[in-house]
């Protein structure tokens, strides 16, 4: 079983920038992840506007049924947003790491344009390595 | 989405977990997004007037429970994004959480959303908008001088 079921990265204006599965229900539809991304990115607007209390940041964790789905907001307004397990602890941190490896290898890559679809090997390669880390870690609690 | 059994009303509300009210404000709509019930205890911040907020509460749930059903990992086949479901079809969501506060949500059968917001570190509330429910039951629907689909009074 895999801790986390999938990655999805998206820009300040809502657009789906990078989307990984690791799931083992397959792939979603590329039309469905972008709406979905885009759903998200309202919804997450609209939990500001809601808040009670004033200087809320957005909706962090959303408890389903059969997933859990954490997100962090960068200051530059791009989410990261992994579905995982319910349950599942430290996606913060994880969060964070990947925030890392974006700002190190997409943000510093000459060749890659702002709010553009990721297509970054050294991104990639970087990023399986930590969600294989994350699952060993997962793996021996 | 597990529908409870029992419709008996529990003998005792759950214990609350911390000293004074944690809550913000309580919603419950019934099924065509009418607004049956709202009280607020603690809500300095008011962005839009009362009608305006009901519906954007609604459309948030709404939204989010045909987003929790489309990105649901267990299943396969899992329809077309933004098909209206049913109450217990598809996979629903108990609760989210923000930095400044936190939402939870339960949809009975008959498609009664109640919506507890609250302070975000509160634990699980399933079992007190449980309690809730069953309070509606048994002095809302039981009471014959009420109209079904109006406010509470």
């Amino acid at each position: 079983m895999a801790a986390i079921y999938s990655l999805y990265i998206i820009n300040k204006s809502g657009g789906l920038i990078f989307y990984k599965d690791y799931g083992l229900a397959g792939r979603m539809d590329t039309n469905d992840s972008l709406r979905l991304a885009s759903l998200w990115h309202s919804m997450h607007a609209i939990s500001m506007q809601l808040s009670p209390i004033s200087g809320c940041t957005g909706i962090e964790l959303l408890e389903a049924d059969t997933f859990d789905l954490h997100c962090f907001q960068s200051l530059t307004g791009t989410k990261f947003f992994v579905v995982s397990e319910p349950g599942t602890q430290h996606m913060e941190h994880l969060l964070k790491h990947i925030y890392e490896l974006y700002t190190d290898y997409v943000l510093k890559n000459p060749f890659y344009e702002m709010e553009m679809p990721i297509r970054c090997e050294l991104f990639d390669i970087n990023l399986s390595q930590a969600i294989q880390k994350d699952r060993v870690a997962y793996l021996g609690r | 989405m597990q529908f409870f059994g029992s419709s008996e009303i529990s003998p005792s509300p759950p214990l609350p977990t911390a000293s004074g009210n944690n809550a913000h404000m309580i919603y419950v709509f019934n099924r065509n997004g009418v607004c049956l019930l709202y009280r607020e205890w603690n809500r300095p911040l008011r962005t839009l007037d009362s009608n305006q907020d009901h519906k954007l509460m609604f459309g948030l749930l709404f939204s989010l429970k045909s987003l929790t059903a489309k990105m649901d990992p267990s299943s396969v086949e899992k329809g077309n994004l933004g098909v209206p479901q049913l109450p217990g079809q598809g996979c629903s969501f108990h609760s989210f959480r923000t930095n400044t506060y936190k939402l939870s949500f339960m949809e009975s059968p008959s498609g009664i959303k109640i919506i507890l917001v609250t302070h975000p570190k509160a634990s699980d509330l399933r079992d007190s908008l449980k309690y809730i429910y069953n309070l509606y039951v048994e002095y809302v629907v039981k009471n014959p001088l009420y109209t079904p689909g109006t406010p509470i009074k």
